[in-house]
């Protein structure tokens, strides 16, 4: 179930051509063809393992107190040391692996589905439909994101699901933005008016035709995506407005080691330190990935 | 042709000059030991398609290759001076004064945000430290020099506000103003419309004759080579493989490559019932895979064992040089050099018609397309009728069943449009499309399967023809399962087929476009669109895009499959040879309205239309000793925004009689011996008086 994320996003570039696999191969190992998208690959596969088997790992359970090791540096016993409350935040950094790829993840694959439909539909069929799709995105979008996520999140209420949601509404514009983009470059082109011509239905056309060469683009920004989601919901986290304790979400984890950082900075600056190298991590591996398929799509166009 | 007998030293020197790319940690020849040598007053020809090599020799010349390209042995010299030992330091004081060039796209080499006065002043400013004052009067007299008429107003103009050809000129003007040792035009008409072409090419001609500068012109257009430039040589692959006076080489080349070149291209007012175009057989090799021997090898009909030795430079005579072991057989005509007629070109059946006439395939009546311009609020809120641009008006056209209609226009004349109205990808403002006698709706989407099956297209760029992402096989399987309903198996082995009657191997299934050459993209393509066995066929410019040695295969190809499924082709091209070659009939179109519809046979025949006459006078003609009229168009194309009253063609026409030409719209004028028909006040009988055949050349033997 955790994979949804890790498969989310990487399942995308290889889409419905023959040899999938054989070409999801030879994408990872050009990823891994320069430094800096070799360690953000690295960085990235890493959380995705440690989402996927962190909880086996852990010497500590998400909430076990042990009482008497509460506050202590981090040790071979307590790698990350333990917070007030005496848990251990190595176990709670693990945990908050799976918690947080898991959310932002499926928050990311929804928005990218909800912004490619609706990208698609504006971008082809053009006229009143597209002003219509565009200028409501361009009104979601014209508010910080932070400040839409805690409007949706004050009406919604605390819940998992609300910063589902919120991932969602703040995202789905912007993804449909760059998938509108790529359909108007590619609407006028030879091969999509001889599918027309050719009597193909409007969901072959958007959804076979069309969608297969935005994919490159798409991958990119799904990673794109994903990497801000984990910050944003970092960020609600930190705000308190988000997920609610004792969840290991990271970002609440900052929050409640801030007030007692003179005596536990440990318990704050490891799950910090999650937030952004993974941020980073994704943040790098994106720009390898336009490197990537940028580079094989202008092959084949 | 300029015979300058006196020794003198030339102005450009090359020897044994090799050029190479680096890719990976290797080394790929791009230009190998090209030796050539460029005299004072002289216009070198430098041609070359695609992948030849002929701007990486350029950039070498102008010492300008970027970081992956060097100079690999060779020298340069440039009035006895060593480019290659100068430092870039140096090499800035050579370029814009002793090296100046033309480029390709004169759009994107002036800077939109300065006025044109400006600019040219800037570059006297630089190179001759002339002061603020005198530069701005000298450029307006380079203006003049390129004939400019109003160089005053122009000079205060930004580049986007005049014309592609006007800013050819100044780019011209420019390039001339330091007086240059070496002048490099490199393309410098290929984006230009045929008519403004021509005035180019004269200008350039005018231009360097009076001059000492050597000049190198850098084409792939064969025709535009025997115009303008007094030597040639032909590159391919790297190697240059003849070099000739051009009347020499014309008349007699030395090198199969060159003829295989001259052979693939119709030349104007040749017909397929007359002449068979050869094309050259594979495709230019890529870099790193080119054979160490002859570089035309795998191309070339003479092939023999000592092919695979690279030729020394022969020379046949003191003036021309080739690259070919069998030349000597080639010039006593012991071989023939021609590639072999491996497509029978088919013709349909010529003059067979039924008693009844053939039945009409497409029938237009009064086609109008129109396009709204967007209003300003401020247009909007006056009121008054929105303007439109009059992209198509009142086009009536038909052919018949298994003919060909070649539709000619230059860019902006609506030949497009026409093309896009009739599949209903552009929908038509007013008219009558009839398909099979079944009148069709205008938009593409209430049109059935049906109708659409009896209708397909090609478009013009094969790069973008085909889904990137969708096998050869995916691409060519639709039109079977969409349009005739066929299995996923039984379309599969359709593909087969199809794939082996545009002549590729049925491996290609499985491809991807982007491992196909353009040829042979246009030849899916191709396959593609008679799929559904269509009754007519819309080709948009199909071999425009393609290089030279691949548009004689693609066009024999259409020809035949044409004829084989007995279907109706409406050929669109903004060249005349080519359609006048393929055509049974051509129209001719300007301004969106048509202007001459003749038989082939008899558009090249006088009376002709004085726009056609213009037209037929503005082709480059490749061949050195033909007799071609000078007839140039004045002014540049209007607006279809604001076309002309009266007949759209009297703010240009040479033939312009006088109000009768602004005021009223021209009748239709029949010529009866031969049936074509014209608009034009000018009735037949005095037109055919006043004017005389516009070309004439020898035939091909």
């Amino acid at each position: 179930m955790t994979s949804g994320t890790a498969s989310g996003t990487q399942r995308i570039p290889t889409g419905a051509a023959p040899g999938r696999g054989r070409r999801f191969l030879l994408t990872l190992r050009q990823l891994y063809g320069k430094p800096a998208s070799a360690v953000g690959t690295s960085i990235f596969l890493l959380f995705v393992f440690l989402a996927l088997f962190g909880p086996l790992v852990a010497p500590y359970g998400l909430n076990q107190q042990i009482a008497l090791d509460a506050r202590q540096g981090p040790s071979p016993s307590h790698l990350f040391g333990t917070d007030t409350l005496g848990r251990d935040v190595f176990s709670r950094v693990l945990h908050g692996a799976r918690e947080i790829l898991l959310l932002t993840g499926v928050g990311t694959l929804l928005a990218v589905i909800a912004g490619t439909f609706f990208g698609l539909i504006s971008g082809y069929l053009g006229g009143w439909v597209d002003e219509v799709i565009m200028r409501f995105f361009d009104s979601l979008l014209s508010l910080p994101a932070l400040l839409l996520a805690l409007l949706l999140l004050g009406t919604l209420g605390r819940t998992e699901s609300s910063v589902l949601i919120v991932i969602t509404v703040v995202y789905t514009p912007i993804v449909a933005r760059v998938v509108r983009s790529v359909v108007l470059s590619v609407k006028s082109k030879g091969f999509i008016e001889a599918a027309r011509l050719q009597g193909e239905s409007l969901t072959w056309i958007l959804f076979r035709e069309i969608l297969l060469t935005a994919l490159p683009a798409l991958t990119v920004e799904a990673a794109l995506r994903f990497s801000y989601a984990i910050f944003l919901v970092a960020s609600l986290g930190f705000l308190g407005v988000g997920v609610q304790p004792p969840s290991p979400n990271w970002g609440l984890m900052v929050k409640e080691a801030r007030v007692a950082v003179s005596q536990t900075p440990w318990a704050l600056y490891f799950p910090a330190a999650a937030i952004s190298i993974v941020v980073i991590g994704v943040n790098l591996m994106a720009d390898g990935l336009k490197r990537v398929l940028q580079a094989t799509s202008s092959e084949s166009i | 042709m300029t015979s300058q007998t006196q020794p003198e030293p030339p102005i450009l020197e090359i020897e044994n000059l090799s050029v190479a790319y680096r890719q990976g940690g290797d080394w790929l020849l791009a230009v190998r030991e090209a030796t050539l040598q460029i005299r004072s007053g002289e216009t070198y020809g430098l041609v070359g398609e695609s992948g030849s090599g002929k701007t990486t020799l350029v950039l070498a010349i102008m010492r300008y290759l970027g970081e992956n390209g060097s100079v690999r042995s060779g020298s340069i010299l440039l009035q006895g001076r060593d480019l290659l030992a100068l430092s870039k330091g140096e090499m800035r004081q050579v370029w814009g004064k002793q090296i100046t060039m033309v480029p390709q796209n004169p759009q994107s080499s002036l800077n939109p945000s300065i006025r044109i006065g400006e600019q040219i002043a800037e570059t006297l400013r630089f190179h001759q430290e002339m002061s603020a004052v005198k530069a701005r009067s000298r450029a307006v007299e380079l203006l003049e020099m390129v004939h400019i008429a109003d160089p005053e107003r122009v000079v205060q103009n930004y580049p986007h506000q005049i014309s592609g050809g006007m800013q050819q000129r100044v780019m011209i003007a420019m390039a001339l103003s330091s007086e240059p040792a070496l002048l490099v035009l490199d393309e410098p008409t290929t984006s230009l419309d045929v008519t403004t072409q021509a005035v180019i090419l004269d200008l350039v001609k005018e231009l360097i004759q009076g001059r000492r500068t050597a000049a190198l012109y850098v084409t792939h257009n064969l025709g535009v080579v025997a115009q303008v430039c007094d030597r040639v040589a032909v590159l391919y692959a790297g190697e240059l493989v003849e070099d000739a006076a051009t009347a020499d080489l014309y008349s007699q080349p030395l090198h199969p490559y060159t003829r295989g070149l001259l052979d693939s291209v119709p030349r104007l007012g040749e017909l397929k019932s007359q002449v068979q175009l050869r094309a050259i057989q594979g495709q230019i090799p890529p870099l790193g895979d080119r054979s160490l021997g002859c570089v035309f090898v795998s191309r070339c009909p003479l092939a023999v064992e000592i092919c695979e030795q690279r030729p020394p430079l022969y020379e046949p005579d003191p003036s021309r040089r080739t690259r070919c072991h069998r030349w000597e057989e080639i010039q006593r005509g012991e071989v023939n050099a021609k590639q072999p007629a491996s497509e029978q070109v088919r013709v349909g059946i010529e003059g067979g018609e039924e008693p009844g006439g053939s039945p009409l395939v497409l029938d237009l009546e009064d086609l109008d397309v129109h396009f709204p311009i967007n209003r300003s609020l401020d247009e909007i809120l006056r009121g008054g009728e929105p303007q439109v641009v009059r992209a198509v008006d009142g086009v009536s056209l038909e052919i018949k069943r298994g003919k060909t209609l070649g539709l000619v226009g230059e860019s902006g004349s609506g030949k497009t449009t026409i093309a896009r109205a009739i599949t209903g990808l552009e929908v038509k403002t007013d008219g009558r499309i009839d398909l099979l006698s079944m009148s069709l709706p205008a938009d593409l989407s209430k049109r059935d399967l049906d109708t659409l099956r009896h209708m397909q297209m090609i478009f013009q760029n094969p790069e973008e023809a085909l889904n990137p992402y969708f096998t050869i096989g995916e691409s060519l399987r639709r039109p079977f399962v969409r349009l005739l309903g066929m299995s996923a198996g039984e379309a599969d082995r359709r593909v087969e087929q199809l794939l082996q009657s545009v002549s590729l191997p049925a491996s290609y299934a499985s491809r991807m476009p982007g491992q196909l050459s353009g040829g042979e993209k246009q030849r899916v393509a191709v396959a593609r669109a008679f799929a559904s066995n269509p009754d007519l066929l819309i080709a948009d410019e199909p071999v425009t895009s393609l290089d030279v040695s691949v548009q004689a295969s693609i066009l024999n190809l259409l020809n035949n499959l044409q004829v084989e499924h007995q279907s109706s082709l409406l050929f669109i091209s903004h060249n005349l040879a080519v359609v006048g070659y393929l055509a049974d009939t051509i129209a001719v179109i300007y301004l969106g309205q048509l202007m001459e519809v003749a038989a082939s046979q008899d558009l090249f025949e006088p009376p002709y239309h004085p726009y056609t006459e213009a037209l037929l006078s503005a082709i480059p003609l490749a061949d050195p000793a033909a007799d071609q009229k000078q007839i140039r168009l004045e002014g540049e194309i209007p607006s279809p925004t604001d076309i002309p009253s009266g007949c759209p063609f009297h703010t240009r026409c040479p033939r312009f009689l006088g109000d009768i030409c602004v005021e009223e719209i021209p009748p239709w004028r029949v010529d009866e011996t031969t049936g074509k028909r014209y608009y034009c006040h000018i009735p037949v009988d005095e037109l055919k008086a006043a004017q005389e055949r516009v070309f004439s050349m020898e035939k091909a033997e």
